[in-house]
């Protein structure tokens, strides 16, 4: 079964959906304690980085989140919940993440003629070919919707980048830990695709 | 490249895609959720409902048209019309909408779309803006309500009476002819002025948290002969969030000059996708053509 994070930033049924389209079953978690015993784990979110790290500590979701990873199963974080894993975010001020990955979340620098938040659908540049990419084609079109984007220290875990007055992360990859800045749930074939990448990754990784 | 986005407009009253105009001789069009799907497939970049269904106790359809249609459709829907609480957003969003577009509401209380993007994020707050030009100057008729109440800083200015394109029609046949004409925020369908300059107001909506602007110029609306190049391109370089060119549309190439020389992120349309004149393929294909950025869905490239 797979556990979709729900820490009351935004709505998750439209991941629960798009996993229900291609056949596979996804719970909507709010007990922390049903991560340890999940096959995988979807950690979404939108909504502003300081109120979504608290609600998941008040929510007493961080713990169980590194054990998860732990144990080497798969973890997807989607938009702000690829934000989260970082370090420190910059969000109106700075706040510290669950710092899984090395690095920082900014905003994009405002320039003439360039839209903040950056939102609608943009290509990938695949970096790296990550078995979440499988199937899916260089220059591929997804669907963005935010102000801020990560900054990792170690490009190493880039899979990913997307271009919006100049290259920005879309994407990354860490051993069993995947994240994408954009909503493959509203990214219409290339997202589903992507999904059933992730429901199909085996989980003794 | 951040393609630009085309989005197909869908009236939806009592339950049902209406056709008509001005809201007048609506025409049953089918059902929003295949339409939606069909539309997905097509290659749509976002869909918008606009919920024309008058009264509140009617909620509950629209609900369930949008919770159905989030069921098929794998892009983002956004709804608009009526929205005047945050329990209205809260349901709609659950009910599985991606964004909800906020007219008049914004206009009789501005801290609502504070309150609303600091609860469900600026991603989801959508503000419509409907200006019209009124004519002022020796005279000429202009209706002064609700000047006075407008804070100075948002109050409407003279601006140049257009010289030339679709509107300046209507402005030269008046006499006198007036000099400058108010760019005037309209409400309710575009019958009551606010007093609001349509530029002022577009950048206190993005101060008070609004993602997204959808500008119909109501000038435009209606017509078929093209968006308000001059409103949108001044909007649009006035803010820094994306602006949504709506009202006017007869053709892509009107939609190449909304996304172009008006600068707009996204062009909506109703009636050009509806009575199957253009399908949302053939739009992409002469936007491409012109050199727009576009998305164009190749679902082959991608192996399932």
């Amino acid at each position: 079964m797979i556990q979709i994070i729900d820490y009351g930033m935004g709505n998750l049924r439209s991941v629960q959906k798009a996993l229900e389209k291609l056949g596979r079953q996804a719970e909507i978690c709010t007990d922390p304690r049903r991560i340890a015993g999940a096959e995988r784990v979807i950690l979404p979110g939108v909504g502003a980085f300081r109120d979504a790290i608290t609600q998941l500590r008040s929510h007493g979701f961080i713990d169980p989140i590194r054990d998860f990873l732990d144990t080497g199963r798969p973890f997807l974080g989607i938009c702000l919940g690829l934000q989260l894993l970082f370090d420190v975010g910059y969000e109106d001020g700075e706040y510290e993440g669950l710092g899984l990955v090395p690095g920082s979340v900014v905003r994009f620098d405002s320039a003439p003629g360039l839209k903040i938040p950056h939102m609608g659908w943009n290509a990938l540049q695949i970096e790296r070919r990550t078995p979440l990419l499988e199937g899916i084609p260089e220059g591929a079109y997804v669907y963005f919707v935010h102000s801020y984007h990560v900054v990792p220290e170690d490009d190493s875990v880039v899979a990913t980048r997307t271009d919006h007055g100049g290259p920005f992360v879309s994407m990354i990859a860490q051993g069993n830990l995947y994240a994408t800045q954009f909503h493959p749930e509203k990214s219409q074939s290339v997202g589903l695709k992507l999904l059933e990448n992730f429901a199909k990754l085996p989980i003794n990784a | 490249m951040l393609a630009k986005r085309i989005i197909p407009c869908l009236d939806v009253h009592a339950g049902r895609v209406v056709k008509g105009v001005n809201f007048l001789n609506l025409r049953d069009a089918g059902d929003p959720v295949e339409v939606a799907a069909r539309y997905e497939q097509q290659g749509a970049d976002e869909l918008v409902f606009l919920d024309i269904t008058a009264s509140h106790e009617e909620r509950e359809i629209i609900l369930d048209v949008v919770q159905r249609t989030s069921e098929v459709i794998f892009m983002p829907l956004t709804v608009g019309g009526g929205i005047r609480t945050l329990e209205d957003i809260r349901e709609l969003l659950k009910a599985g909408c991606d964004k909800v577009s906020i007219n008049s509401a914004a206009v009789k209380d501005p801290e609502f779309v504070r309150q609303a993007a600091l609860r469900f994020g600026s991603q989801c707050i959508v503000v419509n803006i409907d200006p019209k030009r009124v004519p002022i100057g020796e005279g000429t008729e202009t209706s002064e309500a609700g000047r006075d109440e407008v804070p100075e800083a948002l109050r409407v200015v003279p601006r140049p009476v257009p010289s030339e394109g679709p509107f300046s029609e209507k402005f030269s046949t008046l006499d006198p002819r007036p000099s400058t004409v108010y760019w005037d925020v309209h409400i309710n369908g575009g019958r009551v002025p606010t007093g609001l300059d349509a530029l002022a107001w577009a950048r206190h909506v993005e101060e008070l948290g609004a993602g997204e602007i959808v500008l119909t110029s109501m000038d435009a609306d209606g017509t078929k002969d093209g968006y308000d190049i001059e409103i949108t391109k001044a909007v649009s370089e006035a803010v820094e969030i994306p602006v949504v060119a709506s009202g006017g549309c007869g053709s892509p190439e009107h939609m190449v000059a909304a996304l172009t020389a008006g600068g707009a992120s996204a062009a909506l349309a109703a009636s050009i996708f509806h009575y199957g004149e253009y399908s949302i393929g053939e739009t992409k294909e002469c936007l491409a053509a012109h050199g727009v950025p576009v998305r164009r869905e190749d679902t082959s490239a991608v192996r399932q």
